[in-house]
């Protein structure tokens, strides 16, 4: 056969050709770095319960948290180590969520505190909140629609 | 200089490459051509507030070099084409801007060295004297350019290839003993339907093996001809796809072919993925490793030519497929 007869027998040849990433591999890392990130959240939540804390304010303890530590670690160049190890396990819980907007902070310096970090803050994550927001809008629409009666309840 | 065949020009009086200079970045300081370098630097800013004026900074430096080196009167210099991978290519017209050299923009992404150096010989055998060649990349500056943030922390996939922070700068002359440059051919831009921007050697491979099908159909040559066959930034993936389709049409390579975005890095100790690119990785690897080489006669006949990936970020995500193309010269002694 010849490879390139045809773009179609081009890509076919090109993806058997090209390697591909070690799955296996990627996910048992993803799997217990995004769990220890978790169990770290955990213990930080439980923590704050001992000490009396409403259940609402631990969980954005947690959050602030977590946030502060991936922000961090961005800064220090080391996250990206973390990501590039884990990659959706580091990338999915919200350090990964707080990493893509001090990344292009850092990145765009350079043009600006205005255009630079105002402008381009949101390059990565811009899409996430996007459609995070217009999602959870939508589910709230539903929401109210479908549960009525449980909504004064709320 | 007379034509042959359909793209192939042949110098009757070849052009000299009088001297080469190369600059490099820390990671390829370490790599397994770090003695070859006129220079490897310990920082990627080299003293700069922004990788864009680091870059510049490298082009302009490796110029320096490479003028100091030949002992040419900068006023002496007829012409200078440059060009490198940023928008507009600011690198290369900041760099070059205290020259006051005549300034030809060049523009072939990765392939820009060779295709400099091809336009440089037929000014030398038209009109010019001395012409200066010079490309420059920035794995920094081009991450943040085509990809994402330096930080962000991602996965790249084991096809994706690692652009080589540096420069390499050539003077091309009339007179002098060699090494000479021969022919050139010029290639035209071929488009394999490849979209994936993290496999750029597959979408430059059949544009290489096109260009080096055309060169041995026009000169009449043959691979043995050849002690060595480069290609510019195929890397490890392009490079076995070039083998391939290159033996498919009737040449085979193997034995005296490799890639420049192979031999720069150390694949395993240095995670460089597929190997280097950009439009340092041919003109470093080729001022300071083969010009040396050539120098010392230890190889006398090298087929150089320098694949592109004619793309850009916006292209990628309209979702548009990759152009390739590829420029040849044969440099004798």
């Amino acid at each position: 056969m010849n490879p390139i007869e045809s773009q179609e027998t081009y890509k076919q040849y090109v993806d058997k050709k090209s390697p591909n990433s070690p799955i296996l591999k990627n996910c048992f890392n993803a799997f217990w770095v995004g769990g220890l990130i978790c169990t770290i959240g955990q213990i930080i939540f439980n923590i704050c319960q001992e000490r009396q804390i409403d259940e609402t304010s631990c969980g954005t303890i947690v959050s602030i948290i977590l946030i502060g530590i991936s922000a961090f670690l961005t800064g220090l160049n080391i996250f990206n180590k973390i990501g590039k190890f884990a990659g959706a396990g580091s990338l999915i819980p919200i350090t990964g969520f707080a990493n893509s907007i001090v990344s292009p902070a850092m990145e765009y310096k350079s043009e600006g505190y205005v255009m630079g970090v105002g402008g381009k803050m949101f390059t990565v994550a811009g899409p996430v909140l996007v459609f995070g927001i217009s999602a959870s809008i939508i589910v709230g629409l539903i929401y109210i629609i479908f549960n009525t009666q449980s909504i004064t309840l709320v | 200089m007379e034509k042959l065949g359909k793209q192939t020009i042949k110098f009757n009086t070849p052009p000299t490459i009088l001297e080469c200079s190369s600059i490099v970045g820390p990671k390829e300081g370490q790599g397994p051509l770090s003695k070859y370098f006129d220079q490897c630097l310990t920082d990627e800013f080299w003293g700069e507030k922004t990788w864009e004026k680091a870059e510049s900074k490298i082009i302009k430096e490796t110029i320096n070099l490479a003028i100091n080196k030949s002992g040419i009167a900068t006023t002496n210099i007829d012409y200078c084409f440059a060009g490198d991978l940023l928008n507009q290519c600011i690198s290369s017209s900041f760099g070059i801007r205290d020259l006051s050299i005549p300034f030809f923009g060049v523009f072939g992404a990765c392939s820009t060295f060779v295709e400099g150096m091809s336009l440089a010989a037929i000014c030398t055998e038209a009109v010019a004297s001395n012409v200066l060649c010079a490309t420059s990349s920035h794995f920094c500056s081009a991450e943040k350019q085509f990809r994402f943030p330096l930080e962000l922390g991602n996965q790249r996939p084991p096809s994706a290839q690692w652009t080589v922070t540096g420069s390499g700068a050539a003077i091309i002359s009339k007179e002098g003993t060699g090494p000479y440059i021969t022919n050139i051919t010029t290639g035209k831009i071929v488009d394999m339907g490849i979209s994936d921007a993290n496999n750029m050697g597959a979408a430059m491979a059949p544009a290489f093996v096109d260009t080096l099908v055309t060169h041995f159909l026009d000169t009449g040559r043959n691979p043995s001809y050849y002690d060595l066959i480069l290609s510019g930034d195929l890397g490890y993936v392009g490079k076995d796809i070039a083998i391939d389709i290159a033996k498919n049409q009737g040449y085979n390579i193997k034995s005296n072919y490799n890639d420049c975005g192979v031999l720069i890095f150390d694949k395993n100790a240095q995670d460089t993925h597929s190997g280097g690119s950009g439009c340092a990785c041919c003109a470093s690897v080729f001022s300071g490793y083969i010009f040396k080489q050539l120098q010392s006669k230890k190889i006398k006949k090298v087929l150089l030519i320098a694949t592109g990936a004619l793309m850009n970020s916006m292209s990628v995500q309209q979702g548009e497929t990759i152009p390739g193309i590829a420029h040849a010269i044969s440099i004798e002694l």
